[in-house]
């Protein structure tokens, strides 16, 4: 009773439940991301590799795109000399119990491989010592919650206590949102950190990158004995869509670019990336300390 | 919602004062109505985070002018940054509190439209925070304790207010405040949002009104950014822990001022006895302190903020 029919019938009805099943959706795998990435700045699509080995930096127009924080951390300290500083914390604390903030934290500590975003090194640039905090703006927009902040105040006072010139590497969006007003007071924390290592004759040199804006920027980011920024680094306290809402007029070419700053005398100087470790060396060396006592 | 009890509140007061009554009925109308407005005046208490947003809103709360006017004597305000210009959403100046010498410092929001404007909503540009820190300073010179009221939406965000350093003049703040050398008491009397307002807020004592509030941004632009979508800041406002009693829950305000019935707009009076009581009590604990051990404690209050790890190990 296997007619020919029925043969075909089966075969059809399996093929329907087949084509009926819902697939499962395949992941895309982030191992082997695509080999070319499209520049911010100018669109030319660029090696992946090659924009690594330029440390992110656009070869065709010097586009600086976002630098993770252990490659910053290799471009500027002397090979072999750089020690990751650990840190007490209580990574996730989630003091609003913030629906889904667990587990994206979860989610980026897997991703990037790091606590939070921040990550601090002892090192030496140019052959100088100097205690190195880098943002990763990979982690939430290298938002500041309470482990950032707490991160950042146990780096400047380990700077004291060792004393040695202290870099913060700024990038981020601001306060950490999800946890609310105790990201707020992590402005007043990592301030009056360092305005203690200042008062104790502390060298703090602050690098502003892209973007550096809200609490960040209205707390350590502008701190520094020297600010330094990257070229064309968003830095500011609002960020322009919330400014162009609020006076209802289109912003001008450059605002609150880092050139804009450095014209409006928030910023020192405006370095690119390729020249970042060598200026550094040469402001660690014009802080030695001694004086003409060392002469 | 409060809101909708106001608008209740407001048609009844407005009907007993039309009503003349002479006849038996029509007195016994009069009574009746009383008697609902009572009723829902005993309602008219904060249920909700929203309602506590609403109410630190408020447009007939007291502010910095009504605080200066109740709690201090001589007072003379100081105007101008030195820099640039003065900036009208912070008044300061130098008062006397029960005899002693003070320094008070306060968000301006203002009531009517031409003082909103006068005052830019109460939403200082850097002007107005290095006004504050001029004023701070002289304080610390001349050894006078510092009170400060927080009631802003923010920072203002301007493109003038850039310009100059709205970031810079914040940090700045927060960095000095941090090791002044004299007893500041800071009280959050409405709202108090973002850098704007810690910027006057790094003090020995943080004290809260009762229905105050105190974020890191406003609840409208806590739901934009994170929900996109502005219209469920009542949500967000339950969510962000924003009220008098989450702050202190969470160890990030020293203390909390009780409120009379119905909020600090229905009886003025009786909330000055208490914000008087309160400051006079904790300025004279703070003004006993040595110098060092005083900027040490400050230091290490703020220091220990959002140190779940203390927390942790107990």
């Amino acid at each position: 009773m296997h007619s020919p029919f029925q043969q075909r019938r089966q075969l059809f009805d399996a093929l329907k439940e087949k084509r009926n099943k819902p697939q499962p959706v395949q992941p895309v795998t982030s191992a082997q991301p695509a080999p070319f990435v499209a520049c911010a700045g100018c669109g030319k699509a660029i090696p992946r590799q090659q924009l690594a080995d330029y440390f992110q930096v656009c070869p065709f127009c010097g586009h600086h795109h976002p630098l993770p924080a252990p490659a910053r951390l290799s471009m500027l300290l002397d090979e072999g000399s750089a020690k990751t500083l650990p840190v007490k914390v209580c990574f996730g604390s989630d003091p609003l119990k913030f629906q889904g903030y667990s587990e994206k934290l979860a989610l980026l500590r897997r991703k990037t491989g790091l606590n939070d975003a921040v990550l601090t090194a002892v090192g030496k640039i140019g052959g100088r010592k100097a205690v190195v905090s880098v943002m990763d703006s990979r982690f939430l927009m290298g938002s500041m919650g309470s482990a950032v902040g707490e991160a950042i105040a146990q780096a400047v006072e380990y700077a004291a206590k060792a004393k040695l010139p202290l870099i913060i590497f700024c990038a981020s969006g601001g306060a950490r949102m999800q946890e609310g007003a105790v990201s707020l007071m992590q402005m007043a924390k990592t301030s009056a950190a360092l305005k203690k290592f200042s008062d104790e004759g502390g060298l703090y040199i602050a690098v502003l990158t892209h973007p550096t804006t809200g609490g960040v920027s209205a707390s350590f980011a502008m701190l520094g004995d020297i600010t330094l920024a990257e070229p064309k680094a968003l830095i500011g306290f609002a960020g322009p869509r919330v400014i162009q809402q609020t006076i209802g007029e289109t912003l001008p070419e450059g605002f609150q670019r880092a050139e804009y700053l450095q014209d409006h005398g928030f910023v020192d100087s405006v370095v690119p990336r390729n020249q970042l470790k060598a200026t550094l060396a040469q402001l660690l060396k014009l802080h030695t300390k001694g004086g003409m006592a060392k002469c | 919602m409060l809101k909708e009890l106001d608008t209740r509140i407001e048609e009844l007061e407005s009907k007993l004062e039309e009503m003349h009554p002479e006849t038996e009925a029509q007195r016994l109308e009069y009574r009746q109505t009383m008697q609902n407005l009572q009723e829902l005046k005993q309602e008219y208490r904060p249920r909700t985070a929203a309602d506590k947003v609403y109410l630190a809103r408020h447009s007939m709360r007291p502010n910095i002018n009504d605080y200066i006017d109740a709690l201090f004597t001589d007072f003379f305000e100081c105007r101008g940054d030195r820099l640039c210009k003065d900036d009208g959403s912070i008044v300061g100046g130098v008062a006397l509190f029960h005899g002693m010498p003070v320094t008070v410092i306060g968000h301006k929001k203002g009531r009517t439209l031409p003082e909103n404007l006068a005052c830019n909503f109460g939403m200082p540009g850097p002007e107005g925070y290095r006004k504050a820190l001029r004023l701070m300073k002289q304080a610390e010179k001349f050894g006078r304790p510092i009170i400060t009221f927080i009631d802003t939406p923010g920072a203002y965000p301007g493109k003038e207010a850039e310009e100059r350093g709205q970031a810079e003049a914040i940090a700045r703040n927060l960095a000095e405040m941090s090791s002044l050398t004299v007893p500041i008491v800071s009280i959050v009397t409405g709202e108090g949002s973002s850098g704007g307002a810690l910027a006057l807020g790094v003090a020995d004592a943080v004290l809260m009104l009762e229905h105050a509030i105190y974020a890191v941004l406003s609840p409208e632009g806590f739901a934009s950014i994170l929900w996109k979508d502005s219209s469920r800041w009542a949500e967000a406002a339950q969510q962000m822990k924003l009220t008098a009693q989450d702050l202190l829950e969470l160890g990030l305000i020293d203390g909390i001022i009780p409120e009379p019935t119905g909020g600090a707009h229905n009886n003025p009076q009786a909330l000055f006895e208490q914000v008087d009581a309160q400051l006079y009590s904790r300025l004279k604990a703070l003004c006993k302190m040595r110098t060092s051990a005083l900027t040490a404690a400050r230091y290490q209050k703020f220091r220990n903020m959002g140190n779940f790890m203390q927390e942790e190990q107990l």
